[in-house]
């Protein structure tokens, strides 16, 4: 019944708002559409910051303690003459962590693409709670700010890992950083606030304020995989939240929840931790499989196969992600039956992936596939996502992982899952770049960055489970201070030349991403011949998203449909079969 | 790829090496049917004029078919793990020769009981980052740390336990070969964590022997 009534008072607002001010539109805006531009805009900044920190890594782990080039002015004790000390490097992997996962992938992912396509693709005219919304982008920004602060305080920003294992983080003498961990957790304090204002608006819109006849069957994948992730942020983050305030507590106040010394549990850290944490994988990876299932859908230009497997499958790995934190803790000093109890649910939850890949091989198959820069991207995030779903199978295994775990196998896996998104973030930035700024951007560069991003990514990524299986330890500051890990350090040089290359590659992005902003051929509403609703407006679409709000017939897949002379057919076009009214 | 593991020198690494192995392969076999089939769909189901998609929504067989092999496959190889897991980390066979390890920032202290076989009394020696054992003898160890998680980690014994501040944990190997092993820390443990080694020395009795009066004689 509500649905009813929010879609008629959807429908009493009146197309054309007033017109308002620079400061209202792109600053203090509350139009969801601004909002997704400005946590994506934030997100891309922070990808700079994020892989400048990994390249002086790889620095360090290629040629270690020598000068970086080009950094002898920065001050002691951060760099000594460009030479990068040990503490600074658990500063670098630290903060290279948390601004990857919290500030690039769930800013542009979520935040991003998931504030701009919501309404549009559901049929809304924007958000359900638009100043919530613009809230949760400025706290975002403080988040931020404050994140990047800790790299100026005395001691230095975070030195203890993006998990932050208590003690380590929990007492300063540990590892010498203050403020800079404190400022760690309030940043990611604030930022679970904003991401919860977020979680709240997609859930209530998404429930509430679908056009008519847009049943949750015929609702995008996308937009199933950003209601499955805003259900997951509701339900995770106020447990790191929580953890996070008890750990900010222990270092101000002289409480011990993780302190034994006065009767807490180290380990309790951990488990607060993962319970927040695994789901927060999913949290980051669900949005590329939404958006990798529609791109390959309309490439293909063939309906995605097993519509409703996709949604069920989403659907299951975001319950299981609740019970398979342990295997983040099988030689944690975790009961070793509960390791066996969670490698169990782990195997488990590796059939919904294993079901999603192989619907997106059967989508391909019989398709009319064509290779655009999206569906290029998008089949680079399959290859990884398999990569990274295989190799998770190995370490699920609780004997295999004595060995492997905490090293470079790890390592590997994790960004073949995690790094591996930034193919489905770049497929989403080429598909709907021409959506958000109205403007194409260039195609053969748009394929050459492909290309090259994918060998470089392969090059970095793979060699990485060599060093993992000859025990190479993550975290490790200097490889060449251990006898075993000696004659891996050609391999270190190869993957760090990559990683280079890998950074150097994407200035053709950043280059063709200025041109098409500014400088590429304006489209129409529609360049993709794409089904979904957001394709039915102009682009960029006006304040407001649709002149009259449209009503939806069927799915968004129905590509090369025998009902239609082209190869698709848009959600809303009504056929002389169709009903007059939903 | 599995060429790169590091020798081993384990009782019961073996069965470690023997299930990585065995994900490897049929993860890796997985991995090449999916890339396979990929390119060959790229290749055969590429853009031509004329040529019009199928159109399918899918086919509820082949989805079962393709949930109900892999599910099988996983859980055969997660049972297949238990008595391997069980075996390492939940039963640790008995033993005469025990020893503890502490943990800090950023060595191992390793305690021997001395003589008389008992913890806490005045023939106890304790060693920094050196730790002797014989070879062929299950070895017990208590770990424990006293300030923050480190992790005890022998590559080529196969053995990895973290030792957490408040716990006392227990590990075991059986060494079958005599050697210099290295034993680094694996978990992030603060700015030393990088260069946190000791060194196993798996001696023959006589050599343990020796060692053991050397040290005896010092303390």
């Amino acid at each position: 019944m509500s649905d009813v009534r929010l879609a008629e008072a959807a429908h009493a607002v009146p197309a054309h708002h007033e017109e308002i001010g620079f400061w209202r539109t792109y600053v203090f805006s509350t139009d969801h559409k601004m909002i997704g531009r400005q946590f994506y805009f934030l997100g891309l900044v922070m990808l700079i910051i994020g892989g400048f920190l990994a390249m002086m890594m790889r620095w360090q782990l290629a040629w270690p303690e020598t000068a970086v080039p080009g950094l002898s002015w920065v001050s002691e004790p951060t760099l000594y003459e460009g030479i990068i000390p040990p503490q600074t490097y658990n500063m670098l992997f630290t903060m290279h962590a948390t601004i990857m996962i919290f500030f690039v992938i769930m800013p542009i992912m979520v935040g991003g693409f998931g504030n701009f396509l919501i309404p549009l693709m559901i049929g809304a005219r924007d958000m359900a709670f638009p100043l919530l919304n613009m809230l949760s982008f400025w706290l975002g920004l403080v988040a931020g700010v404050v994140m990047l602060a800790s790299f100026f305080v005395a001691g230095g920003a975070a030195a203890s890992g993006w998990t932050a294992y208590a003690p380590l983080s929990a007492k300063a003498v540990f590892t010498g950083v203050d403020w800079g961990q404190n400022l760690w957790i309030i940043s990611l304090i604030i930022l679970g606030l904003s991401s919860l204002m977020g979680a709240i608006n997609y859930i209530t819109t998404i429930v509430n304020m679908r056009a008519p006849g847009m049943t949750y069957f015929r609702m995008p994948l996308v937009i199933w995989s950003l209601f499955v992730t805003a259900i997951l942020l509701l339900l995770a983050l106020p447990v790191l939240t929580a953890a996070l305030a008890m750990l900010l507590f222990d270092r101000t106040l002289g409480t011990s929840f993780f302190l034994p010394e006065g009767g807490g549990k180290p380990l309790l850290w951990q488990h607060l931790f993962w319970f927040f944490g695994h789901p927060e994988v999913y949290i980051l990876v669900l949005p590329a499989m939404g958006v990798t299932s529609d791109i390959l859908s309309v490439f293909s230009r063939k309906p995605i196969f097993g519509y409703r497997a996709m949604a069920f499958s989403m659907i299951s790995i975001a319950f299981l992600s609740w019970i398979v934190w342990g295997h983040h803790m099988f030689i944690s000093g975790m009961n070793p039956y509960l390791g066996t109890a969670f490698m169990m649910t782990t195997m488990i939850i590796a059939i919904p992936s294993a079901i999603k890949t192989f619907n997106w091989l059967g989508t391909l198959w019989g398709g009319s596939i064509r290779f655009t820069t999206p569906m290029l991207f998008a089949l680079g995030f399959v290859s990884a996502f398999v990569i990274g779903g295989l190799s998770g199978i190995v370490m699920a295994s609780t004997p295999v992982d004595i060995f492997i775990h905490d090293t470079y196998y790890i390592v590997a896996h994790f960004h073949y899952v995690v790094a591996g998104i930034i193919f489905a973030m770049f497929a989403a930035i080429y598909f709907w770049f021409p959506k958000m700024f109205g403007r194409m951007m260039n195609e053969t560069w748009g394929k050459i960055h492909f290309f090259l991003t994918f060998i470089f990514f392969n090059a970095v990524f793979f060699p990485m489970h060599f060093l993992g299986i000859a025990g190479h330890m993550r975290r490790i500051y200097n490889p060449l201070q251990y006898e075993f890990l000696q004659s891996l350090q050609p391999i270190n040089v190869f993957i760090t030349v990559s990683a280079f290359l890998l950074a150097l590659s994407q200035i053709i992005f950043v280059v063709n991403f200025f041109y098409g902003l500014f400088a590429a051929k304006k489209v129409g509403n529609n360049p993709w011949q794409a089904n979904t609703l957001d394709w039915s407006v102009p682009s960029p679409p006006s304040h407001g998203n649709f002149d009259a709000l449209p009503t939806v017939f069927r799915g968004p897949y129905e590509y090369s449909s025998p009902e239609v002379t082209e190869d698709f057919l848009p959600q809303d076009r009504r056929l002389a079969t169709d009903p007059t009214t939903v | 790829m599995l060429r790169w593991l590091p020798e081993n020198v384990s009782t019961f690494g073996a069965e470690i090496d023997s299930l990585l192995y065995l994900t490897y392969y049929i993860t890796g076999a997985v991995f090449i049917l999916v890339t396979v089939l990929m390119v060959l769909f790229l290749v055969m189901f590429r853009h031509r004029e004329g040529r019009r998609a199928v159109y399918s929504h899918g086919n509820t067989t082949l989805e079962i078919i393709w949930t109900v092999i892999p599910a099988i496959i996983l859980l055969v190889l997660a049972f297949m793990s238990v008595s391997t897991w069980t075996k390492v980390k939940a039963n640790a066979p008995p033993s005469d020769f025990n020893l503890q390890v502490t943990a800090k920032q950023f060595n191992w202290e390793i305690l021997y009981p001395g003589p008389d076989g008992k913890f806490g009394t005045p023939d106890d020696f304790k060693v920094d980052n050196e730790m002797h054992v014989p070879v062929n003898k299950v070895v017990r160890i208590i770990l424990k740390s006293k300030d923050v998680i480190h992790s005890f980690f022998l590559p080529n014994l196969r053995l990895k336990q973290d030792a957490v501040p408040g716990m006392e944990i227990l590990v075991w190997f059986e060494a079958t070969k005599t050697g210099k092993y290295e034993l680094p820390c694996a978990e992030l443990c603060g700015f030393g964590h990088s260069g946190m080694l000791g060194w196993l020395y798996v001696d023959t009795p006589e050599d343990y022997e020796k060692w053991v009066k050397e040290n005896l004689s010092q303390s």
